[in-house]
């Protein structure tokens, strides 16, 4: 155990710090897409510029050109997170997508994409989802007809998130239909001004406040070229693959700042004239929620520690989506209970507490749970490949 | 930055398990429960030959002059074999408190512990929980009352005491004036008693002593923490072994999703607190200040997932896990004991709370 960063990277932290000094906006830019998309922009490259963005990413694609050093990623998401500013842009264009061109993609898609998408010129979207391929996405049904040097797509997605903000949609479609379920999907990169392309938004549990950026996705004769499939025809399920886990890695953040809040909460909210945080019933709960949020703060310094030193970690590497997400809801229920008659105030209503932040958290959290990869689904996972226990037998056909 | 254990403490960790499963299996485990106290004088000796009871104790009295991360390794070993020693007593708490203590016998007592020839125990839960009105205080020259759950006491040589407030007393297991009676626990590979004392001449006295014992407090309960976790590993391997290998419906149960999600549950609490575990060790020799705290949290962390842990993997064994046959039992009671002895969740997380000043005093 060597808990030391060393002088090396104490440097390079205050590096960032005096960056963010000088540089911090003075309002919220690229969180989910609010805001003027010019200043969006012009922060993304002055980030990259610095290293701060895209700092991994090959020059000749748009980006900073360092040598991958997970430490240093640790330390630029600690001091932007101590400055309360986003690093980069938190979308799926430059979480998942780009991470995949980089490794499957052509060199004219990479040259023509990664910078792009990096400095928030192109947004994208995720078209994977379909009403009947949730947890089963190999199940897919959106079609891709073969036609002269085209596809010509037809179907509809779910939960795409950001759809009806974005320029470019990354898509999984069945270009083999007479193939087996997981041969038969290619992956695209399709311009979502494409005429056929009709995208509604869908109104989730959250209601009015918090991230309302799902929609669902229709394709009527949706003309796109072949040579925008990534990797080869029929590979898009080992592509996808590459993609999904980018988006288990980018949602296990750990919730150890949403605690704090939690416990500033309890020692500013009373009931009866009395702080909640006197209460030895809603402390105890606190006390156990900090155990496991401490738990899950030093597994993370562990699972690092395996990655910077190349080991598979087994089991241990795949739980800390299904634990801190769980752990989020628990924390925003356990605040909501601290308020008790006014934690369920919501709307902006009188008396609420924090601009509704609670029961978005909580709402969202659970969204989290189900999304990128069900709870159930990371249960199978830890189970198969971190166990060992066989899988499921397949039914018989009738 | 390195957040893991080092080649020599995997290599103890090796050396330890494999003794352990040479030397005490379960088919010794299930002799010595019938033992009057369990804990045995040749599997101690065979472990100070190891180095491990001296792990703690400097190299200057014949000690390995360890940490205590690599302390709570061999703690889990024990407990990962369920294996009765006085380690916890003998081989944490007592040398933690020796050597914050000044006394002209101290490094001899260490010395003969690191030897394997000194056996300590160690009552100190009335600093903590005070039940039956136990207590024991000290009035011309020689000590009274009573101490509840005694540690590793039954057969010990020396017996540390806590007196008063914040005193501490080391009196011989055979002094006149003192009555111990074992308190048999649902787990019978860990010895607890009562000790009752009148008028017995104490060997030495320690006044304002509160420093030694909180240490003492912090080690034994992140090191009672790595046993009740070993304990909660060994009982996983266990289960899922089980899952692979038994039929029911044509099927191996492992692959229905009702099972394999118990044991994805399980390795998902367990992993993460494995990690909670080394940075509680770690910090209380590199971190002093987040010690107190890290101990509180790591014991009562370990004592909630264990508590599931135990009942899921005797669950997921079925009927025959629920026998004495089956042997499931001392993982699953062991894990329960570690629960209470240094403290239990609601008493640790109220700790917790007081040390971060969000609770009175």
């Amino acid at each position: 155990m060597d808990l030391e960063y060393g002088e090396r990277y104490e440097e390079f932290r205050r590096e960032v710090r005096s960056f963010l000094e000088e540089h911090r906006p003075t309002r919220p830019v690229g969180g989910f897409l609010e805001g003027p998309r010019d200043e969006l922009i012009r922060w993304l490259t002055l980030q990259i510029e610095r290293g701060y963005w895209a700092r991994t990413i090959p020059k000749e694609y748009g980006g900073y050109g360092a040598p991958p050093d997970l430490l240093e990623t640790v330390i630029m998401d600690e001091e932007f997170n101590r400055a309360g500013v986003p690093r980069g842009m938190m979308a799926q264009g430059p979480s998942m997508l780009v991470p995949t061109l980089l490794e499957h993609g052509t060199e004219e898609q990479k040259r023509r994409w990664v910078g792009p998408t990096m400095r928030g010129e192109v947004v994208w979207c995720q078209g994977y989802s379909e009403p009947g391929a949730g947890s089963d996405l190999a199940s897919l049904q959106t079609s891709a007809r073969e036609d002269g040097d085209d596809f010509v797509i037809n179907g509809q997605k779910i939960w795409t998130s950001t759809a009806d903000k974005s320029d470019m949609m990354f898509v999984l479609v069945r270009t083999e239909p007479d193939a087996k379920k997981h041969a038969g999907i290619s992956y695209l990169l399709l311009p979502m001004d494409t005429p056929g392309i009709e995208v509604q938004p869908m109104r989730t549990m959250s209601g009015s406040l918090g991230e309302n950026s799902f929609n669902q996705v229709f394709f009527s004769d949706v003309r796109v070229p072949q040579s925008n499939v990534v990797g080869r025809r029929g590979e898009g399920w080992k592509i996808a693959n590459t993609t999904l886990k980018h988006e288990r890695n980018s949602l296990n953040a750990n919730p150890e700042g949403t605690l704090f809040r939690l416990m500033k909460l309890m020692k500013e909210e009373t009931v009866n004239g009395v702080p909640a945080m006197a209460s030895p019933v809603y402390r105890d709960h606190l006390m156990r929620l900090q155990g496991r949020t401490l738990a899950m703060k030093h597994h993370g310094m562990r699972m690092l520690t395996c990655s910077l030193k190349s080991e598979w970690p087994g089991a241990a590497g795949l739980v800390a989506k299904l634990q801190n997400c769980q752990l989020n809801f628990d924390i925003a229920s356990l605040a909501i209970d601290v308020m008790g008659e006014l934690g369920v105030l919501y709307d902006h209503s009188k008396y609420e507490r924090e601009r509704g932040f609670w029961q978005m958290h909580a709402i969202f959290s659970l969204g989290l749970i189900i999304g990128g990869g069900t709870a159930q689904i990371q249960k199978n996972i830890i189970g198969e490949r971190g166990l060992g226990l066989p899988r499921e037998p397949k039914p018989a056909k009738a | 930055m390195d957040f893991g254990l080092s080649e020599d403490q995997r290599l103890l960790e090796d050396t330890i398990r494999s003794f352990l499963a040479d030397r005490v299996p379960i088919t010794r485990v299930r002799e010595l429960r019938d033992a009057p106290c369990p804990n045995d004088r040749s599997i101690w000796r065979e472990l100070a030959e190891l180095g491990a009871t001296g792990i703690l104790i400097p190299e200057e009295h014949g000690g390995s002059g360890l940490a205590l991360l690599d302390a709570a390794l061999v703690a889990q070993s024990l407990g990962h074999a369920v294996t009765p020693t006085p380690f916890l007593g003998s081989a944490v708490m007592a040398p933690v408190a020796l050597a914050a203590l000044d006394d002209a016998k101290t490094p001899a007592w260490s010395a003969g512990i690191a030897a394997g020839e000194l056996v300590f125990g160690v009552a100190v839960t009335e600093t903590f929980s005070v039940r039956e009105g136990a207590g024991v205080e000290l009035r011309g020259g020689a000590l009274h009352g009573k101490a509840m759950m005694a540690i590793d006491a039954c057969d010990a040589d020396l017996v540390l005491l806590a007196v008063g407030g914040d005193g501490l007393a080391v009196v011989r297991g055979d002094a006149a004036g003192l009555t111990q009676t074992r308190l048999a626990t649902i787990d019978a590979t860990r010895c607890t008693s009562e000790l009752v004392l009148d008028g017995v001449e104490p060997e030495a006295v320690f006044d304002g002593a509160g420093d030694a014992l909180d240490r003492m407090l912090i080690a034994g309960r992140i090191a009672l923490a790595a046993d009740s976790f070993g304990a909660c590993e060994s009982m996983i391997e266990q289960a899922v072994a089980y899952a692979q290998q038994r039929k029911q419906f044509d099927r191996l149960i492992g692959s229905f999703q009702a099972v394999k999600h118990m044991c994805a549950e399980m390795i998902a609490d367990l992993e993460p607190a494995r990690s909670l575990l080394w940075y509680a060790a770690h910090s209380f020799d590199a971190l002093p200040d987040e010690a107190p705290l890290m101990a509180c949290h790591a014991l009562a962390h370990i004592s909630e997932i264990g508590r599931e842990i135990a009942s899921v993997a005797t669950q997921v064994h079925g009927g025959i896990g629920w026998t004495d046959e089956q042997n499931l039992h001392f993982w699953f009671k062991r894990i329960g004991v570690a629960r209470h002895l240094l403290g239990g969740p609601e008493l640790l997380r109220n700790r917790a709370a007081e040390i971060q000043g969000l609770a009175a005093a």
